[in-house]
């Protein structure tokens, strides 16, 4: 199957123009040249790394912030207005004031990935946290439980099947947006590799990492997919 | 989300009102510095100024908003209609599903600005290569939404178009789309948010006029409160092409619930 993908890659590069597209030899090329000087490995682990941070700080965040809102229904009809017009804020819009705040470098990649994982994982286990079998939080109210440990001893393990779900969104959001952010203003990463590859008019290169960005994609989201199964079928197990 | 019900309009209505407070008073109280975080005020005024309300200014920011929107616009609505068109023939024919499939599923994880380096090469620097970026990277989720929508038809009701010798045209329009309905709905909405984003960047990277580049030339000189100005203006933006979409949603599958 993937063959295909690789015959319409190769005609498309056949009719080759000057400078816009190069031939799969000419960017496996590239990518081998790449892979051997350790640009590769460096631009990518700081990408899945900032990615990485930036969900675990949004996704931290989110989890306390959803499970308040989804024990407390009144807390989220006070929040309703706040989370949903600050929710549709695009994230990169907030490129040029992270810029603005922390200049270039991880922390502003940071930032950005992490306002941007916190509001879907916010709704998700907002979501989860209200599909708790209500006599779960009624025997916590019978053992008069604190809600701290409420949270972590009733809430917590009850979701957990519904978290990998919303983890999983959240690596793919992360991974894009960091990515994003490279392209638009960080001089760091995969993004801004592409982009001077393209901006040096090397072609190959440029098609080389975009080809390594789509295996990067690829291969987290079926990590996550696995490990996601796995997690589902040993709490199957357990249950 | 649901909609809360009538009396917590109010209280979500005061916490907002909280925020903004909070917001005001940090900016005025110099906590947070004001190159960072301008004061509500400041906003305000360079929202007016942009979009002249006192006859002040110059109404950039309007003809910006518009750009911007425009551009999302024409990118969602390309992107839906090839979405759907371009799903609909691979998911009418088990064979091409089954070919195209695993191409599909390579190219959806890539983050669609990533594509923005190959398609300033190709079309250089111009708002056609903005357009067809926004339009390609909004269409995954239609294609991807159309499939699965044809792949899951009951297969009784295929049987049933087998026994009435439904052509595969009508299959598609009688039974098959409106089954993908719902789907394709969810499809568009996710590709409209990913529209207005990938335009901001697109602007931001391309140097066309609109708000991606607008916040990016105040950012640099340090105009806090235009910057602002921008945010604001493309939250709003955000929130009411989703609130328009979710409208039009339960409109449109209002046939289902009984």
């Amino acid at each position: 199957m993937l063959l295909l993908a690789f015959e319409l890659y190769a005609r498309r590069a056949a009719a080759l123009g000057s400078d816009a597209l190069a031939p799969v030899s000419a960017a496996v090329k590239a990518f081998a040249g790449a892979a051997m000087d350790g640009s590769l490995w460096q631009a990518t682990a700081f990408t899945l790394g900032t990615a990485a941070l930036g969900l675990l700080v949004g996704g931290a965040l989110a989890l306390a912030g959803g499970i308040a809102l989804g024990l407390s229904p009144r807390a989220a009809r006070m929040g309703f207005m706040t989370t949903e017009l600050l929710r549709t804020v695009p994230s990169v819009a907030l490129i040029p004031l992270a810029m603005l705040m922390f200049g270039f470098g991880v922390r502003m990649e940071l930032a950005i990935v992490a306002f941007a994982t916190f509001w879907p994982l916010l709704l998700l286990v907002q979501a989860a946290v209200r599909q708790v079998e209500p006599r779960l939080l009624e025997v916590s109210h019978v053992l008069g439980l604190s809600v701290h440990e409420r949270a972590l001893k009733i809430v917590l393990p009850a979701i957990a099947a519904r978290l990998f779900v919303a983890l999983r969104l959240g690596v793919a959001v992360a991974l894009v947006v960091a990515v994003t952010v490279e392209i638009a203003a960080n001089p760091h990463g995969m993004g801004y590799a592409m982009m001077i590859a393209q901006q040096s008019f090397d072609p190959a290169l440029m098609l080389a990492w975009l080809g390594w960005i789509g295996v990067v994609g690829y291969a987290v989201n079926a990590g996550m997919l696995r490990m996601q199964q796995r997690v589902a079928r040993r709490m199957g197990a357990a249950a | 989300m649901k909609a809360p019900a009538r009396g917590g309009w109010l209280g979500s209505a005061l916490v907002l009102a909280a925020l903004v407070a909070l917001w005001w008073a940090a900016s005025n109280g110099g906590w947070v510095s004001r190159v960072f975080l301008p004061t509500p005020q400041a906003t305000w005024a360079s929202l007016a100024e942009g979009f002249n309300f006192t006859g002040s200014g110059h109404g950039e920011l309007a003809a910006w908003t518009r750009d911007t929107v425009a551009r999302m616009l024409q990118g969602w609505l390309l992107a839906s209609l090839l979405g759907v068109a371009l799903g609909v023939l691979v998911g009418a024919s088990a064979a091409a599903r089954a070919w195209l499939q695993p191409m599909l599923e390579f190219i959806r994880p890539l983050p669609a600005s990533a594509v923005l380096p190959l398609a300033i090469s190709i079309f250089g620097l111009s708002p056609r290569m903005v357009l067809a970026v926004v339009a390609f990277g909004a269409m995954w989720p239609v294609l991807l939404a159309t499939v699965h929508g044809l792949a899951t038809v009951d297969a009784r009701l295929a049987e049933a178009a087998r026994c009435l010798q439904l052509s595969r045209a009508a299959f598609i329009f009688k039974i098959g789309l409106p089954h993908a309905l719902p789907d394709i709905l969810a499809g568009t909405r996710l590709a409209l948010t990913i529209a207005l984003i990938v335009a901001v960047v697109g602007e931001m990277i391309a140097s066309q006029g609109g708000l991606g580049q607008a916040i990016l030339l105040a950012a640099r000189a340090f105009r806090a409160s235009d910057l602002f100005a921008g945010i604001v203006l493309l939250g709003l933006i955000g929130f009411a092409s989703n609130a328009l979409l979710a409208l039009a949603e339960q409109r449109l599958l209002r046939w289902q619930r009984p």
